[in-house]
């Protein structure tokens, strides 16, 4: 049996609108709809999709914060919002945007309250206080209350207030929102680590597809409520019929570059685009230019999530 | 049953008495607000004690029974102010998003919504309804009974206000701003039992009875202690009825939290 498991989950909100000066016209709109998930234990799953998609409704409803308004939904065997204490105890959850910490308590005194509210036992609190506190350099932080740190530092505060309590699965909603690059792979590195060495099952809203790439074999895509993608990236990229862009910087002006394996997309001066399928190596590309051109400068385009998404849904 | 009731409790406890440890950083602050919060509240009965330098009776009773009056439904209000007075910030908890937080920890939500940021300077007011409470009864004529009642009276007494205070909080699980509403309903009400009714029509009387029983917070337990015929005729039971009408009051409070939770919308993120 699947970690998480939903067939048909749906949630729809009323919405009231004002029309006139008394009336009020009331629409239904659908968040989730007829939704099917299936994740194993172990799994490190990138779920994402524009704006206003449905994830962190999603997220909501396999957490047991909102009460789904159709369909079947297990998470770690039991109905979320009907056992939502039960359920606390296995699952963690990172919200990026905004902290679950105490504004005005240090972080070690909100680590305290955590383990009182969990009962995490003490000689375990301490292992795992230890542990994450090395791994996410948190060390000098503790007594500086919440409210005085960086979005970074209070980003790694929160990850280990998730994990305290050694979940089985940890949500973690836009995690690297507003971070810098340095913290940003520090962090999928500790993710990386957690899923191998304790088997924590991973399930990740974002926007950065780079942390998909470093992070998830598996990838879910939902728009306007419904899943419309479910596998691996490679197969994301494919099917989105995605490309990377190879910007070339040549030392002279020279006519569009022809090489095997991608094309020129612009020619501006010296200047050339070359796009080839995101999941081909640029390796021999690379080769394939430096041989037949004078290259002054090379560099990789990474292709944007919301234009794949886009893609894929114009085709399906 | 006896585990069901102390375990969340317990947990109260354990994430209030975290809170007065941090609050007590600010030494200076928590003094000059809880000698403030004394004075404050103190200030009030002072009014009355004014009155009575015009009137020697007020509604047929002495400056003491109005006291045993005060202090009784300012003892039941402290104390569920002091407990669960927090909850009129549910409002402001969802807007920010820490009821998203609390609903995924596997503490009651509604011992969290409570214990959050526990502030003992509510302190102040129990102190101050104590003092009055207590000044009048060192004039009441005690037996055994009576001292019963007085104990099931600040105990019920309590409890309703603490019914009240969930209850139209979770009106904010629909609009998001009516802390005030509830105001209207707790302090509001808080005042009007401050009096002997006797001083107020009989519809009020009545309301406070069948409507919102806040009647049996202090007003109906206190004739029996005071040893008074009840003065608008009610029959002498309803003044043991106290308890039964906080158990009512709670299991609606319980039901209508339960509700508002199921129906809890979260916000856009």
């Amino acid at each position: 049996m699947g970690l998480i498991e939903a067939r048909g989950l749906s949630r729809t909100f009323t919405v009231y609108k004002r029309s006139g000066r008394l009336n009020r016209t009331r629409t239904e709109v659908r968040a989730v709809h007829d939704l099917d998930l299936a994740i194993e234990p172990g799994e490190m799953v990138g779920y994402i999709g524009p704006n206003g998609a449905g994830k962190s409704t999603t997220i909501k409803m396999l957490t047991g914060i909102l009460v789904p308004t159709g369909g079947h939904l297990r998470v770690a065997g039991v109905d979320p919002s009907r056992k939502r204490r039960a359920l606390a105890h296995r699952i963690g959850v990172v919200f990026g945007q905004r902290t679950t910490l105490w504004w005005d308590l240090p972080l070690r005194d909100s680590f305290e309250l955590l383990q009182k509210i969990y009962r995490v036992p003490s000689d375990r609190f301490r292992t795992n206080l230890a542990e994450f506190v090395e791994l996410l350099d948190l060390g000098d932080l503790l007594d500086t209350p919440v409210r005085q740190l960086s979005l970074g530092q209070r980003m790694r505060g929160d990850i280990t207030a998730a994990l305290l309590h050694d979940p089985e699965i940890l949500y973690l909603d836009e995690p690297t929102i507003g971070l810098d690059v340095i913290s940003k792979g520090r962090l999928r590195e500790f993710l990386r680590t957690l899923n191998a060495e304790r088997g924590v099952t991973l399930l990740l809203t974002t926007h950065d597809l780079q942390d998909i790439e470093a992070l998830c074999r598996r990838v879910i895509v939902i728009d306007h409520g419904t899943k419309v993608f479910d596998g691996a990236l490679t197969e994301l990229h494919r099917q989105g019929g995605s490309t990377r862009t190879l910007v070339v910087d040549l030392v002279d002006e020279a006519p569009p570059i022809s090489v095997e394996g991608a094309t020129a997309r612009r020619v501006e001066g010296p200047r050339q685009w070359l796009s080839f399928p995101a999941d081909a190596s640029a390796a021999p590309l690379v080769a394939a230019v430096a041989a037949a051109y004078d290259v002054a400068d090379l560099s990789i385009q990474e292709p944007d999530i919301e234009d794949v998404i886009r893609e894929l849904y114009s085709r399906s | 049953m006896a585990e069901l009731l102390l375990t969340p409790l317990v947990r109260y406890c354990e994430i209030a008495a975290l809170w007065v440890r941090a609050s007590t950083t600010y030494r200076a602050s928590f003094w000059m607000l809880t000698v403030g919060g004394f004075l404050i509240t103190g200030v009030d009965f002072v009014g009355i004690w004014i009155l009575f330098h015009t009137v020697h009776s007020l509604g047929g009773f002495s400056l003491r029974e109005v006291a045993f009056l005060y202090g009784g439904t300012g003892l039941a209000i402290a104390i569920a102010d002091l407990f669960v007075g927090r909850i009129e910030r549910l409002g402001s908890m969802i807007r920010l998003g820490r009821l998203d937080t609390m609903m995924v920890r596997p503490v009651p939500l509604l011992i969290q919504v409570c214990a959050d940021e526990f502030a003992l300077r509510r302190i102040a007011r129990v102190v101050q309804a104590l003092v009055v409470f207590g000044w009048a009864s060192a004039y009441v004529d005690w037996s055994p009974g009576r001292v019963a009642m007085a104990a099931s009276m600040v105990v019920s007494g309590s409890v309703i206000f603490f019914a009240l205070f969930i209850a139209f909080a979770c009106l904010q699980f629909w609009t998001a701003d009516s802390a005030e509403v509830a105001n209207a309903f707790t302090y509001g009400g808080n005042t009007l039992t401050s009096y002997p009714l006797t001083v107020f029509p009989g519809e009020v009387v009545k309301a406070l009875t069948f409507v919102l029983p806040l009647a049996f917070v202090n007003w109906y337990p206190s004739l029996y202690i005071l040893g008074r015929p009840d003065p608008l005729g009610f029959p002498a039971w309803t003044q043991v009825l106290s308890p039964v009408v906080a158990l009512a009051m709670a299991g609606i409070a319980a039901l209508v939290w339960r509700t508002g939770v199921r129906h809890y919308r979260s916000t856009g993120s």
